[in-house]
């Protein structure tokens, strides 16, 4: 879905002050009904189609990963017609959050979401507990050992060894260590526990 | 909230994010530089997070503020004597070993204040601080390493050290140094009074020096005036005109 143009760009906040969401998109008629929502209701979709469709967008600089997967989205809920959804950045300054609020944006819009708010929230601030087990499966799947709270991984992603060693504290993205295999001597990412 | 307090919290809030910045500046002048790709890395990666604490306390700073300011206009748009970082953080960066013996010691300080911090009467604070000292543990963790390694390693890595420690220790006493807006955040249950902070500052740096093997200088003269903006050292405004060279050559230019 590349190059959705947005109307009206999205308002992040920093949850004290609602603010109003562009809304500008054009009235939704016709056969384009959302999911389980009868002709001629409002077209409203429930959080827990909101939620489902979350899952479906990857985490921009790990595309393996959902954005739920990685536990930053904290809460989605409509105040009035607005629908409200609630972030939490991994690392303060992780380049990747402002492409995440448009990756959420995108996608909603894309359903047909037209009032929408994202909101920051930094407290309680994100943890790596807050990281699905599914997740965590596709994580090691895809090379990147996930986080374990011994402070290290748990056996190399690529051949299942225990004789790991750590290069270095931090890698190729803030949420990453740089770690070795002595067996099979490969590098590999390690999702740092935080 | 008072004109007055507001101006108290703002001041605080500029120490905070000043330090920050200032910091994050200088380890980012690493970038490219570093003596091995992994502490290229690192350095980045602990400028990326200082920058990233900086927008949310410049950011909070600007709102205090009346009018519309937002955190880029607090950092781009200030010359040096409205900055209240210490001057610990402004130093040029040394070699490799003086970087980390100042990000130890600034760490070591953050390590201390920012667990305290996410107990702030002000919310915002709490939760600025909360976020902020989960990655300060992981910097303290890797800069103190760093600091015993290279103090205990070989005569070349523990010289350079020593000579780090003995050019930075004056530059530690400005960071418990308070002043009436300390004891006006104190009162108001925003942040602790920095000088309750010492001993264990000194616990916490005694420890790791020792076993780094170096050996932290007697005198407790301390140069200071960064955290009051009274008298900042000549090299935050040489840092200033690069970190600030796009919005003053191109002012209100935006990304």
């Amino acid at each position: 879905m590349a190059a959705t143009r947005l109307s009206g760009g999205v308002v992040v906040t920093d949850g004290q002050r609602p603010t109003e969401g562009g809304g500008e998109a054009p009235s939704r008629r016709g056969g384009r009904g959302l999911p389980g929502v009868p002709p001629g209701e409002t077209l409203r979709p429930s959080t827990d189609t909101i939620w489902t469709w979350l899952d479906a967008v990857p985490d921009p600089e790990i595309p393996v990963i959902s954005l739920t997967d990685l536990g930053i989205i904290r809460d989605v809920a409509y105040e009035g017609d607005t629908l409200i959804v609630t972030v939490t950045p991994t690392y303060s300054g992780c380049p990747a959050t402002s492409i995440i609020n448009l990756d959420i944006e995108t996608a909603l819009r894309g359903h047909g979401i037209e009032q929408l708010e994202l909101r920051r929230q930094l407290s309680p601030a994100w943890t790596t507990d807050w990281m699905t087990q599914s997740g965590r499966d596709k994580l090691e799947a895809y090379g990147i050992a996930p986080p374990q709270p011994a402070g290290g991984p748990e056996k190399c992603p690529h051949c299942g060894s225990q004789a790991v060693e750590k290069m270095s504290q931090f890698g190729s993205t803030p949420c990453k260590a740089q770690w070795r295999c002595t067996a099979c001597l490969e590098p590999f990412d390690y999702f740092k526990c935080i | 909230m008072a004109t007055s307090d507001k101006d108290m919290l703002v001041q605080f809030l500029l120490r905070m994010g000043d330090n920050s910045l200032i910091l994050g500046h200088r380890v980012s002048e690493w970038c490219g530089h570093a003596p091995v790709l992994e502490e290229d890395i690192a350095l980045a990666n602990t400028a990326l997070d200082l920058i990233g604490q900086t927008q949310f306390w410049l950011g909070y700073a600007a709102e205090v503020m009346d009018g519309d300011k937002t955190a880029d206009d607090v950092a781009f748009l200030r010359d040096v004597w409205n900055f209240r970082n210490i001057l610990l953080v402004e130093l040029p960066n040394g070699d490799f070993g003086q970087t980390l013996m100042r990000q130890f010691l600034f760490d070591a300080y953050q390590s201390i204040l920012l667990p305290r911090l996410s107990k702030s009467s002000d919310p915002r604070v709490a939760e600025i601080a909360e976020k902020a000292s989960k990655e300060c543990a992981y910097h303290v963790e890797r800069s103190a390493d760093t600091v015993v390694g290279l103090g205990d390693g070989t005569e070349e890595s523990h010289a350079r050290m020593q000579a780090a420690l003995d050019r930075l220790w004056p530059y530690v006493g400005e960071m418990f140094a308070s002043d009436d807006i300390d004891a006006a955040m104190a009162a108001a249950g925003i942040a602790p009074d920095p000088a309750s902070l010492r001993s264990e500052y000194d616990a916490l740096v005694g420890k790791v020096m020792a076993e780094a093997t170096l050996t932290i200088p007697q005198s407790d003269f301390a140069h200071k005036g960064g955290r009051s903006g009274k008298t900042h050292t000549e090299h935050l405004g040489h840092l200033l005109t690069q970190m600030q060279w796009l919005q003053r050559a191109y002012p209100g230019a935006s990304w």
